[in-house]
């Protein structure tokens, strides 16, 4: 399973946004932290706020601050606000047993990635970045 | 017979007295090992998740692991406001798929009415202790894919997917 970018970001967005749910961040902020275009970013921010994860503040010291429920999201409602899970390959039917083939194990791949993005919450995911920060070198 | 046994269904049946409401006021929860008296209970939440009885089956599960005379098999429930709210079930497996000896977790079920009260936490915290006595560091379950109620519980206490893949086949007739 490769992620579009804008499901990256959003990824990574919302669980910055979520580590610190009281704080208003500012999209500049993420942008500069993930090394990505601030206009890129600003598009799939509005499009968090528009589902109501995120709320926007306006005025000096805006940008957004998290809203959702941290027990309840899970990774693929994040993942598929910017993935098309809809139809999959259920229109194109393999021309060739290999692909046939190939297509059955890619699917297993897909499904077991798919269960994985349903079962981990974000307040799951946000104890999981403790831990690793916990166990990193110097952290 | 390792797995998860808990579905995301609805409840199917009620018990006369209602367990008070999980999330509104907290009740003491204390886990301990199987009693026979307990069996009914499981029987019927078991029946309440999974939409199916199954009493010959808890039978045997209760006379190969409700004995407590083995610490590498634990068969223990979850008492909430004094009822079976919960139970879980493992035993400690040696060498098997490669593996150096470890617990696996093959059933865990808690009555949807106290769920989020902690009573699953707690349940794999008791049996989780109770292998960690007799040397025993590191826990394994098997959930289906689709469960995603379950696996997202073992999520959120900290498991991720082990080294091991399941596999199956079709035998035909």
């Amino acid at each position: 399973m490769k992620l579009q970018k804008n499901t990256s970001l959003a990824l990574y967005s919302v669980l910055e946004f979520a580590r610190e749910p009281e704080r208003h961040i500012a999209a500049a902020e993420i942008a500069d932290k993930y090394d990505i275009s601030a206009h890129h970013l600003a598009k799939v921010l509005a499009e968090l706020a528009r589902s109501g994860i995120l709320a926007s503040v306006r005025g000096a010291g805006g940008g957004y601050r998290f809203i959702g429920n941290a027990k309840r999201l899970t990774l693929m409602d994040i993942v598929q606000m910017f993935e098309d899970y809809g139809n999959g390959d259920a229109g194109t039917p393999p021309a060739t047993p290999v692909q046939a083939g190939l297509g059955l194990v890619l699917s297993e791949i897909d499904e077991n990635a798919k269960a994985t993005f349903r079962s981990i919450t974000l307040a799951t995911m946000l104890r999981l970045i403790e831990r690793q920060q916990g166990t990193a070198p110097g952290g | 017979m390792k797995r998860a046994a808990v579905s995301p269904n609805p409840p199917r049946k009620r018990s006369a007295r209602a367990p008070r409401d999980a999330r509104s006021a907290a009740a003491p929860i204390e886990v301990r090992a199987v009693r026979r008296g307990d069996l009914d209970s499981v029987i019927d939440l078991d029946a309440t998740v999974t939409g199916l009885e199954k009493r010959k089956y808890w039978l045997s599960v209760y006379r190969r692991y409700g004995s407590a005379a083995n610490d590498g098999q634990q068969f223990l429930v979850a008492l909430y406001d004094g009822r079976v709210a919960g139970f879980i079930i493992g035993e400690v497996r040696d060498w098997e798929f490669g593996s150096a000896p470890c617990g696996w977790v093959f059933a865990i079920d808690v009555d949807p009415r106290v769920r989020e009260a902690g009573v699953g936490t707690l349940l794999l915290a008791a049996i989780a202790e109770r292998f960690k006595r007799i040397g025993v560091r590191k826990l394994r379950t098997i959930v289906a894919r689709e469960n995603t109620l379950i696996l997202s519980f073992f999520r959120s206490q900290g498991m991720m997917a082990g080294p091991l893949v399941a596999l199956e086949t079709d035998l035909e007739p």
